[in-house]
């Protein structure tokens, strides 16, 4: 029997942590697929974050660092200075990259490091247990928004990727979701471009990609999708945000 | 190589580096280090090697981490408050047992403090200064030469043992010139860096750099480890200096960096009014050089004096070892103010009649 479907060589064979209905899995599946198809599994070079997807570096085969909270971007820029020639790539929550990190991701994309950030936007802090992430909407409820987030006191929620998409160093910044089959394709194609960007020496790239947390959202796998769909993206429209295309 | 040139001492700290094979230089700019940065940012991009001016302390330690990660010599550079923001990423890099080189140019404080030189930051390069169960060999050079030397050292035993090392200097030996030699030192034969992650480049495994244990018995299994490799550090590698501290003397002194220059000027002052007076120069700072008391403890007739330009910190050391077998009496300057002969002298005098109290 032909052999129509396999797991890609950039994951390992080990069972991942994730929730039941959380989207981290499809997601790490994207990049593994990307970095096969690309034919540069051997020199890639991962960095994971703190918070759900802390153990990524278990799932890629490729080399792996773990870094401390929201320092990935940091992590990421050593290791591609130092190193190059290698495919480097950071995967990186909201908590991580939107409140701790900020610093590092900001100065990453505008000093145009040649690394490819894998942004997961889920609205919420996940593996603390559902507190109140730089992401999380007005009004959402969450442990520690109790009453709903109230702008007046806990601020916005911030659009990353409308961001960093106003700084020089970026070369390429999407954003796509992962709550349907559709939008699964486009969200390869985005990380794909992402790396290829970066494989071409043009600048800093970020795929930001709206996923679900149906433990933390206190919903069902397929309510979770849904509320992704009515919740999150008006709020962070799809769609390209920079491309510098052919430009150098 | 033998090249006699006057240099100052942050600008030697950079040329070591380079001669050393540092091949990344990530660092941020405080005063009084900051012309490591300016140096390194000339040169290593002549060499077609890495300078990069990170946003802070807490990027450029992380991108240490990174660049360390794929076996490349790499090193960072601050002062007192910025090696309390690299802190977290020291931790990291001892937990994840990379070597690295980071040099403190020590700072008055607490807080801000002052740009002046002092000794206080003692404490948190040797007993950790990050969370956890870590340490890291602290190198305490008292003259440019010395830090030259040390920096070619210190990069060796991290990649012996797989830990960063720290230069501990102070803003005096930062900002003061000196004649200083570059010699090819005899190296050590050091280890292959086959945990570098640097992409599999063929290799069968993946590589991971971590220093994440979420089972406990296996975190606890790591901290045995790092434990072990501890002790093998403490027995091979502490270094001193003794001086003038043969047959019988009246008072030894305890001092290392700046200050322990300033202590030999006193030794030379005592003998004109005939008191004996002998050193004991830690270079190494942890580990600390326990021998060097074990083998001056007899020799000293009212004990010892540690001179710091501190409250009174490495003094704690000096007392575990000697273990009140001699007294060891105190005299400190803080705020960036560096300890005159007089006033050590008046000290010495004072014990020397009077006795240590």
């Amino acid at each position: 029997m032909a052999l129509t479907f396999e797991k890609p060589k950039g994951l390992t064979d080990v069972p991942t942590h994730y929730c039941p209905g959380c989207t981290h899995g499809i997601i790490h599946r994207l990049i593994a697929e990307v970095v096969d198809e690309l034919g540069v599994l051997d020199k890639t070079v991962g960095v994971a974050p703190v918070g759900c997807s802390v153990l990524a570096y278990d799932y890629f085969s490729c080399d792996m660092y773990e870094a401390a909270h929201g320092r990935a971007p940091a992590v990421a820029t050593g290791i591609k200075r130092a190193k190059p020639d290698a495919t480097v790539f950071t995967y990186q929550g909201d908590g991580d990259l939107a409140a701790i990190g900020t610093a590092e991701i900001v100065h990453a994309a505008t000093r145009g490091e040649k690394i490819t950030t894998v942004f997961v936007n889920n609205a919420i802090y996940g593996m603390t247990g559902g507190q109140m992430a730089p992401t999380s909407l007005p009004g959402q409820v969450t442990e520690t928004s109790p009453y709903g987030r109230n702008t007046g006191l806990a601020g916005y929620p911030i659009r990353v990727s409308e961001m960093i998409s106003t700084l020089d160093g970026a070369s390429y910044v999407e954003r796509v979701s992962v709550d349907s089959v559709k939008n699964v394709m486009r969200a390869k194609k985005a990380i794909k471009k992402a790396f290829e960007y970066q494989i071409a020496g043009k600048g800093f790239s970020m795929v930001e990609v709206l996923s679900t947390c149906p433990t933390n959202w206190g919903l069902s796998p397929t309510e979770a999708l849904t509320w992704l769909r009515d919740n999150m993206m008006p709020y962070y429209p799809l769609g390209v945000k920079k491309d510098i295309g052919e430009e150098d | 190589m033998g090249d006699k040139v006057l240099m100052k001492g942050t600008e030697a700290i950079g040329e070591a580096a380079i001669r050393a094979d540092c091949q990344c230089f990530f660092g941020y700019p405080i005063t009084p280090q900051t012309e490591v940065a300016a140096y390194m940012a000339k040169k290593m991009p002549e060499l077609g090697r890495v300078f990069v001016q990170a946003e802070s302390e807490v990027a450029a330690i992380n991108m240490v981490y990174g660049a360390a990660g794929t076996g490349v010599r790499c090193m960072t550079s601050s002062s007192s408050p910025g090696i309390s923001l690299k802190a977290e990423g020291i931790s990291y890099i001892a937990g994840a047992e990379l070597p690295c080189l980071i040099v403190n140019i020590v700072r008055g404080g607490p807080g801000l403090g002052s740009i002046q030189p002092a000794q206080s930051d003692y404490f948190q390069a040797t007993k950790g200064g990050g969370h956890g169960d870590y340490n890291m060999p602290v190198f305490a050079p008292s003259s440019i030469q010395e830090m030259v030397d040390l920096i070619q050292e210190a990069f060796d035993v991290a990649d012996a043992y797989r830990t960063p090392c720290m230069l501990m200097g102070d803003g005096m030996l930062g900002q003061m010139m000196e004649p200083v030699e570059f010699h090819e030192t005899a190296r050590r034969e050091l280890p292959k860096k086959d945990w570098a992650a640097d992409g599999l480049r063929g290799r069968a495994h993946h590589n991971v750099i971590n220093s994440l244990y979420l089972n406990p018995e296996e975190l606890e299994q790591h901290n045995l480890h790092l434990q072990e490799k501890y002790q093998q550090i403490k027995k091979n590698e502490a270094r001193y200096e003794i001086y003038n501290c043969e047959g019988e003397v009246d008072i030894i002194l305890a001092a290392y960096g700046t200050t322990s220059r300033v202590c030999k000027n006193v030794i030379k002052m005592a003998a004109e009014e005939g008191i004996r007076v002998g050193l004991v120069r830690p270079i190494t700072l942890w580990p600390f050089p326990n021998e060097a008391f074990e083998k001056t403890v007899e020799h000293t007739k009212y004990g010892y004096l540690a001179v710091e330009m501190s409250a009174g910190q490495m003094i704690e050391d000096v007392r575990l070892v000697v273990n009140g077998r001699k007294p060891v009496g105190f005299h400190g300057r803080m705020g960036g103010m560096v300890p005159n002969p007089e006033d050590i002298l008046a000290k010495v005098r004072e014990l020397a009649l009077e006795g240590v109290k």
